[in-house]
């Protein structure tokens, strides 16, 4: 079993203070890792350096607290709750918190968050390590001015008070406590005495965001910057063969046309191409303007000629090559429990069925964009990334510069998705620097960020069990992905351990088209491939689906299975408050609802969607989501997240559609690419199971079971089942075939 | 390069910019006011939408040359300092995510409460359709109308 709550983290060292030129004390601590012993802590607040502390705490004078963090904000709401906890272990109020991410001026960024679904679960113990080890500080420091022992001392929203009664505020010792000895072994408070964590907290950044301040990547200036356009290969496989661009220089605006990719290409050769293997191998025609406009026209003014690099590949023949992965034999094991042949071969029944999805494209609403400057002392990059520290890498190999000259910025980002995990703009636009030798920011048009994208693979999935006397005595799952799908834990997710003879076999189409994660990588499709399959089989072996799951869950409770993600305990409690919320067991008129419950991203979920039918047409009216995420540090943000994870779960299953032909996407924008709007979307309803477990992500595990959920709902509603995304594309209502 | 004179959040301003730059890129890179927001540049998404005349308006496709003595809205002339009682029911629900389309929904949401200031679910879920999400902040977004609407009323 995985345990929730093991803590690795090192106590010893783990935080430097100091005392700061202008008043207050300043603390600076890394969230993964111990500090290093030559950290060096600055006296000046605008020298924050982020090179050896991922972040600071500063309690003022006035004991204001500041937290400073170069975490970006991908939209999941770690800004927010992250700061919550280290303000519930200081005992502060929370309306005497500040947080501000990072300082702009910094040289280096390193060792960052990576933000998703990871970083409340990895920060939660340093997080509150180094709240209560600043809390202590202050109360040695107020308990030393008094003469008194510091048990005698408590602290309680930013006042220390003594056994006589007296009080000091924290802004009052700040300067003493810089000079004592960091506190070792601090005691942690106990779940029930929090005041902040579990208590609704309006996001950080909330005023700038309503009123239009300038946050993200896109709305990022410098003085004398320039604008980039890039004209990359309009289908994948192709490469640029030569160009004319009079038409474009002669559009006012436009200041220069520009080739780039060599340099991108010898990383690519390279040894260590890292993620910028998302870089096409072509050439590019950069046109640089005065005015985003400008570049923008000027681009689509290039006239140029392409010429076939690789073959150019189509859904069509993807499909058919998939087909015969599953059918063929090129399999990697990933995981062999008992003997699957041996059950299918003895089985009463055997169900066999095939699930099939798209490919599909993040689109996050902010296009990829980037700034880079640079000069012969600095390459300087401002944007929207996940990945600063790879993306400083690559740069400073593809540049031959020192990994010293390069800064990385990074800004709040119009969504993330996967996609801004890969930075294949910014070593774009680090190129286009480097030759124009100008501060420049490339922005992409909805086009160019569609159609020349990373995107979530097409998968199919072959899923076969067996069945005898009634039980589930074996099962087999089969993935045929481009480029590859799945990694190592998941084929130990539900139901690793609970079927004897169980296997998980994958194989790889390569593919040219670029691929990678999509929210909720790895499971976005393969819960609904796996759901709906339980489905079909609880109907096979005439049991009620949820029972079918609850017994399953039996024969794992007590696993020694270390390999085991999920834990059964936990899985059975969402179901049972699902169930219970839901109204499952007392179904409505015309209602139809799809069950099922899901493990993955470290959360453990259960959702029922309900359909209705009207015009002919099932529509999904309501979600009902039980989440088991630990303790719930801000369920504000947290409900945000679920909410957003379910609407997006149920917008790609029922209208993500995305194929190619010649290499070229057939959508481009959201003309033809739909998306989930308002009136589409579902209410949701979400129910916590509570506990005092150590808290998980919440950005991903609500959207793989939320296709699933509306798979199962609208079969009930039109009698048939459904094998492939989108649904709306590939549904048969009842009325239909009579 | 021709100038227009724009009347934008209540002043006047001097763009210099050729006859078909739309208004979202003059607002943005002429003006610096980088509030409204490029989503998909086609009409389709709603990010870049303002009030022309008190109409939510997409700036994405709007020549600055159509638009001398109109009156331009964007988000940062909404109101003083976010109290609009959009802004304010925005707030209070807290329905940013990412929070890159949120100008464009408080702005289509204002204009809307304006023509229908009591409108029903449905009139909310429709006048909102037109807005992309791609964080899907759906439900929040209709409730944050709906309680708007209260405060307007
Ligand atoms: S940017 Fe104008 S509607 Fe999308
Ligand atoms: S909040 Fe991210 S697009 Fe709406």
């Amino acid at each position: 079993m995985a345990t929730e709550n093991n803590s690795n983290f090192s106590r010893r060292g783990f935080l430097k203070a100091s005392s700061l030129a202008s008043g207050g004390l300043l603390i600076g601590f890394n969230l993964f890792t111990a500090c290093k012993q030559k950290a060096e802590m600055p006296i000046d607040i605008s020298k924050l350096n982020f090179a050896d502390f991922n972040a600071f705490i500063k309690i003022a004078e006035n004991g204001m607290v500041t937290i400073f963090s170069p975490n970006p904000e991908i939209g999941q709401g770690v800004k927010t709750s992250m700061p919550m906890i280290i303000a519930e272990e200081l005992n502060v109020a929370w309306k005497n918190v500040v947080v501000e991410q990072g300082v702009l001026d910094t040289e280096n960024y390193t060792r960052q968050v990576a933000g998703g679904s990871q970083s409340i679960r990895f920060g939660w113990d340093a997080l509150r390590q180094t709240g209560a080890t600043a809390r202590q500080m202050l109360i040695n420091a107020a308990a030393a001015k008094w003469g008194v022992s510091a048990s005698e001392c408590s602290a309680k929203e930013g006042v220390i008070t003594n056994a006589k009664g007296e009080t000091l505020g924290y802004g009052d010792v700040v300067k003493e406590a810089a000079l004592l000895e960091i506190p070792e072994n601090v005691a942690l408070k106990e779940p029930k005495d929090y005041t902040i964590i579990g208590t609704k907290a309006i996001n950080v950044d909330i005023d700038e965001i309503v009123s239009g301040k300038p946050l993200f990547g896109l709305d990022y200036k410098e003085e004398g910057m320039v604008y980039a356009s890039v004209l990359r290969p309009p289908a994948f496989g192709q490469e640029l063969e030569s160009f004319d661009a009079t038409a474009a220089k002669n559009i006012s605006g436009v200041v220069d046309v520009i080739t780039i990719g060599e340099k991108a290409r010898n990383l690519l050769n390279s040894e260590k191409p890292g993620w910028s293997v998302k870089l096409s191998s072509s050439d590019k025609v950069v046109v640089i303007a005065n005015s985003t406009w400008a570049a923008m026209k000027g681009k689509k003014a290039i006239k140029a000629v392409w010429k076939e690099g690789t073959p150019l590949e189509s859904t069509e023949a993807h499909d058919k090559e998939l087909v015969k992965l599953l059918d063929g034999k090129k399999f990697r094991t990933m995981r062999s429990d008992g003997d699957v042949k041996k059950a299918f071969a003895q089985a009463d029944k055997v169900l066999e069925r095939t699930y099939e999805s798209p490919f599909l494209p993040h689109n996050c609403l902010e296009p990829m964009n980037f700034f880079a400057s640079v000069d012969d002392a600095k390459v300087r990059l401002v944007g929207p990334i996940q990945t600063p520290e790879d993306l400083a890498t690559a740069v400073s190999t593809m540049l031959d510069r020192s990994l010293e000259d390069i800064s990385v910025k990074m800004t709040r980002m119009g969504g993330g998705f996967g996609r801004r995990l890969y930075g294949d703009f910014a070593m774009e636009v680090a190129e286009i620097a480097d030759v124009i030798r100008k501060p420049v920011k490339m922005v992409s048009s909805r086009e160019d960020d569609m159609t020349t994208g990373v995107y979530r693979p097409a998968i199919k999935y072959r899923i076969k069990a067996s069945v005898k006397n009634g039980e589930i005595t074996g099962y087999q799952l089969k993935e045929a992905a481009v480029n590859g799908n799945m990694y190592g834990l998941i084929p130990n997710f539900f139901p690793a351990g609970a079927i004897e003879n169980y296997q998980v076999d994958v194989a790889s189409l390569k593919s040219n088209i670029t691929t990678g994660a999509w929210r909720a990588p790895y499971t976005n499709f393969l819960s609904y491939a796996e759901q709906s399959f339980f489905d079909e089989l609880a109907e096979v072996i005439e049991k009620d689906p949820v029972q079918m799951r609850l017994d399953l869950l039996q024969k794992v409770k007590g696993t020694k299975d270390d390999k085991i993600q999920y834990s059964p305990e936990r899985l059975e409690g969402v179901i049972n408050l699902v169930v219970e919320k839901s109204g499952y067991r007392t179904p409505k008129e015309g209602v139809y609802q799809g069950f099922c419950a899901y493990y993955c991203h470290n959360t453990h979920v259960a959702e029922v969607a309900d359909v209705v039918m009207e015009n002919n047409k099932p529509v999904v009216k309501n979600v009902t989501v039980a989440v088991d995420c630990g303790i719930v540090v801000n369920p504000l943000g947290a409900i945000n997240q679920i909410e957003g994870g379910v609407v997006d779960g149920v917008g790609h299953a029922m209208y993500g559609d995305f194929k190619f032909k010649d290499g070229m996407p057939d959508s481009s924008n959201f003309g033809t690419y739909r998306l989930i709007r308002n009136s589409e979307s579902p209410k949701v309803a979400t129910y916590f199971v509570e506990n005092n477990l150590s808290p998980t992500g919440l950005g991903e595990p609500t959207l793989p079971p939320a296709g699933a959920a509306v798979s199962i709902a609208i079969t009930k509603a039109t009698g048939n089942r459904i094998y492939k995304q989108p649904f709306t594309k590939n549904m048969v209502a009842k009325e239909i075939i009579g | 390069m021709p100038t227009y004179n724009l009347k934008v959040n209540g002043e006047k301003q001097v763009v210099e910019a050729e006859s078909d730059t739309p208004l979202l890129w003059a607002l943005r890179d002429n003006l610096d006011l980088v509030g409204t927001k490029f989503g998909c540049g086609i009409g389709q998404c709603g990010a870049c939408t303002v009030h022309i005349d008190g109409t939510a308006t997409r700036s994405c496709l709007l020549p600055v040359s159509a638009l001398e003595d109109k009156e331009i809205t964007t988000i940062e002339g909404l109101s003083e300092n976010g109290s609009h009682p959009v802004q304010q029911a925005w707030k209070e629900v807290d329905v940013p995510q990412c929070g890159y389309c949120q100008a464009g929904q408080i702005m289509t949401a204002s204009a809307f409460l304006e023509t229908n200031p009591k409108p029903t679910e449905e009139e909310i879920k429709i006048a909102m359709n037109g807005n992309i999400c791609r964080c899907s902040a759906y439900n929040r977004i209709q409730r944050a109308v709906a309680i708007a609407s209260e405060k307007i009323g």
